[in-house]
């Protein structure tokens, strides 16, 4: 079973990531489970979304404590919230910032493959709106191999009116582009 | 079709599947959702010969209802917590009448304090009011019980409350198979009312009962869940031929072959519980998951047949019946009547409190060593509570329970602490 966890602020999209993110592992033939942590419905707030992909029938109800991945929306939570608690070693973090994953000087375990993806301008590039959450999936496709690119692009014809998922698709392309680029990956040493 | 579906939307396309002729509800958070979906599924024609009623409360979502049922219409509402509380009155009055009303209760907690998360408090508040009540465990098992619930309803004559875990199924996105119109068809006679208000064939119904008969007409309810007991297996099995998934109308076992201790339970919480019992499992403890659905009528053969080789058993509740513990255990208890067995009972997840696997490993672990008391409070904060406990001993003017626990909580301070700063 993999386990993600996304971290973003109230507007940015957490929830539907998440739930994108389970609808492209269904398409992609496996079983997922996405959930938001709730209660924090406002604007600008901390949000936690979940998202479960195993090849067997998930059951389990808890939170993820343990995430094999980690996508952070908004930078600005790695000053306010413990976003990397219980991440596993050899595990994935995905950042939404244009610097340098080294520069941001993160405390990781061991061999964590770290990416950043500047997926806020890229949202608005091709969406014309600063909301990253499709883009980072497109990154996460990239830097997990967990999920086809066209199984993606089609969880997000699903979801959104043709126009905005024609952007969105753009947009999650654009990023998965970035990250396959070895250079914005980063290894944390064992 | 198989599809990857948020809960609520799972069951608002299953309940319109259902063919409902009248829905009236008042929007309250986790169920927001259904209702939502069913009032555009009735406006854009995609369910039709169905009227949506927004009504203006609770109680007056319950009191239409029972209109629409008495006047022979096949009625749906949907609510949870205070709201639960709010249509109260009602909720009791639909079962004395007998109308096979169905509703979604969103299970979460009820004030005070405040909170609008999940537990089983609002259903268990209404275990008495002569619903059936049914639980689901997953998103798939709470479509398929919504057909299966107005099956039920209709043959017996009563209402049934189709219970599931607000947020953590409502909002919960993972496969369910929806039934579709076909299917449900197939399963689901027409509404052929046992009393009907017709301006043709006048009659009334909601007379005035004194003592003289008052306690056969009650008994006759109990007496029809009691009759509900054998419906509820059957229309599981006649569900299970038409759509080919099947799952035992009153309790599911899981690994109770030689379990030394059962984890008894009711919801979602099910899942958690099965993998923790698959590693306890892995390393040779004799342990098993006995689900209730049915909680009311309570299935008392059942419960006592299943836990009959088991030397100890452990409820998991997500309700707490202030003053005794649990209402479930109480009536587990009941079913082990003849062959008492020691019985824990754990209190979990109140208020959304997550329910963790590490935490649920530990008591399971605990109660087969003997170490857990008859109540125990599944991950309890003894610190916070000692600490409150500590400043209403020191003084009268205490303050606001959960208020100073809050500000522990934040590591604020103790505003009421002599020489502290505000």
């Amino acid at each position: 079973m993999f386990q993600a966890r996304i971290h973003g602020r109230g507007g940015q999209g957490v929830v539907t990531a998440a739930e994108l993110l389970s609808v492209a592992a269904f398409r992609s033939g496996h079983h997922a489970q996405a959930f938001p942590s709730f209660g924090s419905e406002r604007t600008g707030a901390p949000v936690v979304a979940y998202c479960r992909i195993s090849d067997a029938p998930i059951r389990t109800r808890e939170p993820v404590v343990a995430p094999d991945a980690l996508i952070v929306q908004d930078v600005t939570l790695l000053r306010q919230v413990d976003v990397t608690s219980g991440l596993r070693s050899g595990g994935y973090l995905l950042i939404n910032t244009a610097r340098d994953p080294v520069d941001l000087a993160l405390p990781l375990p061991a061999e964590v493959l770290l990416a950043t993806v500047p997926a806020t301008e890229l949202a608005v590039t091709h969406i014309g709106r600063p909301v990253p959450n499709v883009a980072l999936l497109g990154g996460f496709a990239a830097l997990t191999g967990l999920i086809g690119l066209e199984a993606l692009a089609a969880a997000i014809a699903d979801r959104f009116p043709p126009q905005l998922a024609a952007g969105n698709e753009a947009a999650a392309r654009a990023a998965f582009a970035a990250v396959e680029d070895p250079e914005v990956r980063h290894a944390t040493a064992d | 079709m198989r599809q990857q579906i948020e809960g609520s939307q799972a069951v608002a396309r299953t309940v319109a599947a259902c063919r409902p002729q009248v829905i009236c509800a008042y929007p309250i958070s986790p169920q927001t959702h259904i209702v939502e979906t069913l009032s555009r599924l009735v406006q854009s024609g995609a369910l039709t010969g169905c009227e949506y009623l927004n009504v203006d409360s609770e109680f007056a979502a319950m009191s239409a209802a029972i209109g629409a049922s008495a006047a022979g219409a096949r009625t749906y509402t949907a609510t949870a917590s205070q709201g639960l509380l709010y249509m109260v009155e009602a909720v009791y009055n639909a079962s004395g009448l007998g109308l096979p009303i169905v509703m979604t209760v969103a299970n979460r907690a009820i004030g005070a304090p405040i909170n609008i998360w999940n537990d089983h408090s609002d259903a268990m508040s209404q275990r008495d009011s002569g619903w059936i009540q049914l639980y689901a465990e997953d998103n798939q098992h709470a479509a398929d019980l919504h057909v299966q619930a107005y099956r039920l309803a209709e043959e017996v004559s009563l209402p049934v409350m189709v219970c599931m875990d607000g947020f953590i199924l409502t909002h919960a996105v993972e496969e369910v198979e929806v039934p579709d119109a076909e299917q449900v068809d197939a399963f689901l006679p027409p509404y052929d009312p046992r009393q009907v208000l017709d301006p043709d064939e006048p009659v009334s119904i909601g007379a005035m009962v004194g003592p003289e008969a008052f306690l056969e007409v009650r008994y006759l309810a109990h007496l029809r869940q009691m009759q509900a007991l054998a419906t509820i297996p059957r229309i599981a099995a006649d569900f299970a031929a038409v759509t080919g998934r099947h799952r035992d109308g009153l309790v599911s076992r899981y690994r109770m072959e030689d379990a030394d201790l059962v984890v008894v339970a009711l919801g979602s919480v099910l899942g958690t519980l099965k993998d923790t019992v698959d590693s306890l499992r892995d390393e040779g403890l004799p342990v098993g998951v006995l689900g209730i659905t049915s909680f009311r009528p309570f299935p008392l053969a059942a419960v006592g047949e299943a836990l009959a080789h088991t030397s100890r058993v452990l409820v998991l509740e997500k309700s707490l019946a202030v003053g005794i513990g649990g209402a479930v255990s109480s009536n587990v208890r009941t079913a082990l009547a003849a062959r008492p067995v020691p019985t824990t009972t754990v209190i979990a997840g109140l208020g959304g409190r997550p329910i963790l696997r590490s935490s649920l490993d530990t008591v399971i672990r605990g109660t087969l060593a003997g170490e857990v008391p008859d109540l125990f409070f599944l991950d309890l904060k003894t610190d916070l509570v000692e600490r409150e406990v500590a400043r209403m001993r020191a003084a009268r003017r205490s303050g606001p329970a959960a208020e100073n626990i809050l500000r522990d909580v934040a590591g604020v301070g103790d505003p009421h602490a002599v020489g502290r700063p505000r």
